[in-house]
């Protein structure tokens, strides 16, 4: 069937799939290089879901109280609840200041602080002197860092000529004999042409997949495509167990309230109007981290004290902070709590719920970007000609859970990293091995396949039981009974795909063909999720077991590795965690008791 | 894509009907623009009776459950769900407006969906954008500036002068505006539209940007810029509550005291 496909060929030093931050980020970088880069995205570059961030990106600048790199790290240890690898973390909080600085260089509308420095926020989790009180990190452009940043990444790509391919969906990796990545097959929506991009490096950049669960604050486009592509090349994902949970979820919408409404004062009460935070962190309050504040949400909720008639929400409190400060610093969630919960801010508290929002884990890499494929004698082992950035990656820097503001941060810091490696390690415009194309069949088979699918069960109900599944089941709290029932029903649904069935057979704007190939995706996250959940036998950072309510450094101090199999059953096994700094400028921050 | 290009004269026809199923009450009818570009036959309006006690508050919140439930070939783009991406803009109740801030209640009878005005279609609620991209990247959206930035630190610019920059960075590149604009319907091909100006007076207006000059040189044309008549309809639609309008009247009068 496929042989009547014809496929336009491209041949590029580098191929980018991915234009958030991250993507855009590493595609400046290699084009500025020298090195000829393609960058594919199922969305108009400013559509990605990066556009979505607002509090901030973290960076010890110094510039509303003193501050310092090295706190920077112990605050992200410490979120990470030491599952992040410290060499990874060190480069990053290091490379923040200049990140920043770089960022307003290029033109980001940063809001200001009255001497005309870019202003920073207090956001949860980061502290001076080793967590000793919360401390202004937070580099913020109102509370739309993200639009200000995403946009200006791509206003520079404009600049430098980076040769994009708009509304591209990457179907699979080119995967040679060899176990090298060649590059990546995809399909053009607007005239529905196949397209094969061979590289000397593939970058992905796809983001993360909170579409796996019900409640969400990510984008429609956030189904770990990425990650469904290294599965499918035989690669594994690592800490999928660790999912965020942001404390400040629009009740009922999804809809993200940022952190940073609690940075510049806000607070959270339950039913009887209490300030339930200082309770559960005496010293860091509503701006602890976020599992921290997640678990307190829900504990307050289940112990009867949620607000409402179902007694199941939280209320965010702004209205002391008055209209100026509102108007001026918090301009986009004003908006949002009065589109998608009918607020007034000023006037009234915003009902909010815990609500998926980061995905810790993903496919692992080095602090290069580049891929890994671990083995028994070498746990950090690299898969030729493949590498990951941004949420799609895991590096690991956040570890457990993540710090906010870092997630920006990552995007920028091993954007950056990856071109810087690219170009290190390859020569423009090299000879590249001539690649068949059997190696593309697997690819042009899968979206036949569902091109032609007729099964029984349509797409959104595949998705819907998998999203219900996940928001039961893989939720705030575990157990062994909850995770077992998530997983003998991922496993279930995860098969019940093949009798998949769509009704669009067209090959121009077929979307949807396009979200049945995002459930694929979508539904190997769930399983390496669950799976690599239930055999977590402790509580660390996001992942809080109620049946192993300790974390264990012991036995579990330890990144998981799952592999999806073509039968949808799933391998586990564990590589170390970096119990090593990338200098010596900074000592390793040994594991300790964690509290705020 | 002129393939893709509607002729003139078509009319959209009637389509099909998708009734509610048995036993919803609360129904709302939704007429919705369809284009096949396989078929490339006449466009139609389809009609869906959705079932509004079973689906979120905002026209995109409808569209999904269409898509989902009823007719899983209704093409439309999507990703934020909240007003960021710009993604979601349509023709909704003859007004250009994004989807997923637009709510159902807001809007009396039948709620009729099409793409937005004057743009080739590529199927359904698709709009093909090359030309409003294109116009973006011809204004050189980005910062000019031959002092070089301080190495360690930022450029310092006073919370006055980053206000100037407030209403116009927020910009989501929707391009309800300009497709809003009748100036834009009849010269897209030349004037560059108010979502564009809007941009182009950002950079302007910047004061780390050193390149004021050249920039009002690129719009100062009587088609890129003085097809505006000001008859505001940009301004008035705009989801994100930007005033191009207004942008564009600030680019005059630079150009006036410059002659
Ligand atoms: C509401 C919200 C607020 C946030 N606020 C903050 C904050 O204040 N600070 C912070 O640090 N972090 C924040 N985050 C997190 C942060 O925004 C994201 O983690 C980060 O932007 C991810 O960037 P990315 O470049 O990795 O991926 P994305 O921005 O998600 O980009 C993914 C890209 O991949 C492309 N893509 C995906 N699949 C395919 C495919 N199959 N084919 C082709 N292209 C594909 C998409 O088109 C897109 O361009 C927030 C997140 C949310 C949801
Ligand atoms: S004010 Fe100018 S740009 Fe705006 S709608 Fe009118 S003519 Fe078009
Ligand atoms: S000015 Fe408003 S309507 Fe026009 S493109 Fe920007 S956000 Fe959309
Ligand atoms: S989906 Fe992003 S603006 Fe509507």
């Amino acid at each position: 069937m496929s042989e009547a496909i014809p496929i336009t060929e491209h041949i590029y030093d580098c191929v980018v799939i991915g234009a958030g931050g991250a993507g855009l980020r590493a595609s400046l970088g290699m084009t500025h290089a020298g090195l000829k880069t393609a960058c594919i995205t199922k969305v108009f570059p400013t559509r990605s879901h990066t556009v979505a961030a607002q509090g901030g990106i973290g960076a010890a600048l110094g510039n509303m109280a003193d501050d310092n790199w090295k706190w920077h790290m112990y605050d992200t240890v410490k979120g990470s609840d030491w599952l992040g690898d410290q060499d990874a973390i060190e480069y990053m909080c290091k490379n923040a200041i200049p990140a920043v600085h770089e960022l307003e260089h290029l033109g980001v509308p940063f809001s200001r602080n009255p001497e005309g420095k870019i202003y920073q926020r207090p956001f949860g989790g980061h502290m001076r002197d080793f967590g000793e009180a919360p401390v202004p990190r937070a580099c913020a452009a109102a509370d739309r860092t993200g639009h200000a940043i995403l946009h200006t990444l791509y206003q520079q790509s404009l600049k430098h000529d980076v040769e994009f391919f708009v509304e591209f969906i990457a179907i699979d990796l080119i995967m040679d004999e060899e176990g090298e990545c060649r590059g990546v097959v995809a399909w053009n929506l607007e005239d529905g042409s196949i397209h094969r991009f061979q590289a000397q490096r593939t970058v992905l950049a796809t983001g993360g997949y909170g579409r796996a669960w019900f409640s969400c604050t990510s984008a429609h486009t956030c189904t770990g495509d990425g990650h469904g592509m290294v599965a499918r090349a035989g690669l594994p994902l690592q800490d999928m167990e660790f999912v965020q949970f942001h404390p400040t979820g629009i009740y009922g919408a999804g809809v993200l309230i940022t952190e940073g409404a609690r940075g510049e004062g806000g607070y959270l009460t339950n039913a009887s109007g209490e300030r339930f935070m200082e309770r559960y962190a005496p010293t860091a309050k509503d701006l602890a981290s976020r599992d921290v504040v997640s678990r307190a949400m829900t504990m307050e909720i289940r112990e009867g004290r949620g607000i409402g008639s179902g007694g199941d929400h939280i209320h965010l409190h702004l209205e002391h902070l008055g209209h100026d400060l509102l108007a001026e610093r918090l301009p986009g969630i004003s908006e949002s709590a009065k589109v998608f919960a009918g607020v007034n801010v000023t006037e009234e508290p915003i009902p909010v719920i815990p609500t998926v929002h980061y995905n810790m884990g993903g496919i692992p890499t080095n602090i290069y970007g580049e891929v890994l494929r671990p083995t028994e004698k070498d746990p950090d082992n690299v898969c030729p000609g493949l590498m990951a950035i941004g949420e799609a990656a895991c590096v690991s820097v956040h570890g457990a859970n993540r710090l906010g503001t870092n997630s920006l941060l990552d995007i920028v810091v091993f954007g950056r990293a990856a071109a810087l490696r690219a170009r290190a390690t390859i020569t423009p415009g090299a000879d590249q091995k001539p690649i068949s194309n059997d190696l593309l069949e697997p690819a042009l088979t899968r979206l036949e396949r569902l091109r032609n699918a007729s099964g029984a069960k349509p797409t959104a109900v595949i998705r819907d039981e998998m999203q219900q599944t996940m928001h039961r089941d893989a939720a705030v709290f575990r157990t062994k009974e909850s995770l077992s029932e998530g997983q003998t029903s991922i496993d279930a649904i995860a098969k019940s795909a093949s009798d998949i069935g769509i009704n669009d057979r067209s090959m121009i704007w077929n979307s949807d063909l396009v979200e049945a190939l995002e459930l694929e995706n979508l539904l190997d996250c769930a399983q390496a999720t669950v799976h690599s959940a239930l055999a977590r036998q402790e509580s660390r950072g996001a992942h809080a077991r109620e049946d192993f309510p300790d974390r264990d450094d012991e036995t579990w101090m330890k990144h998981t590795i799952a592999w999806v199999d073509a039968d949808k059953s799933i391998k586990l096994d564990y590589r170390p965690v970096h119990t090593w700094t990338l200098t010596d400028e900074v000592e390793y921050v040994v594991p300790k008791a964690r509290v705020y | 894509m002129v393939e893709f290009m509607l002729p003139k004269d078509a009319r959209p026809t009637k389509g099909k009907t998708h009734p509610a199923p048995v036993g919803a009450t609360n129904l709302r009818t939704f007429k919705i623009y369809r284009f096949d570009p396989d078929t490339g036959e006449n466009p139609r309006i389809d009609t869906f009776q959705v079932d509004i006690d079973t689906c979120g508050p905002m026209v995109l919140d409808a569209l999904v459950k269409i898509k989902d439930e009823m007719d899983s070939t209704l093409t439309f783009r999507r990703s934020c769900r909240e007003g960021v991406c710009g993604s979601c803009a349509f023709n909704i109740d003859g007004t250009n407006t994004i989807a997923c801030t637009k709510p159902i209640a807001s809007i009396s009878g039948d709620i009729k969906v099409y793409p937005l005005p004057h743009m080739p279609v590529i199927k359904d609620l698709v709009p093909d954008l090359s030309v409003p991209y294109a116009q973006y990247a011809s204004i050189e959206p980005w910062l000019k500036s031959d002092t070089p930035p301080p190495t360690t630190a930022e450029r310092l610019q006073s919370t006055d002068e980053r206000a100037e920059l407030d209403g116009m960075w927020e910009c989501i590149l929707c391009f309800c505006c300009q497709t809003s604009c009748p100036s834009y319907w009849w010269n897209g091909d030349r004037y560059l539209g108010p979502a564009i100006l809007l941009q182009a007076y950002r950079w302007i207006a910047d004061s780390r940007d050193e390149a004021a000059g050249e920039r009002l040189d690129n719009v100062d044309d009587p088609f890129r810029l003085y097809r505006c008549h000001t008859i505001m309809n940009c301004t008035n639609t705009c989801p994100k509550s930007l005033n191009p309008g207004k942008a564009i009247a600030e680019i005059k009068t630079l150009l006036i005291k410059r002659r």
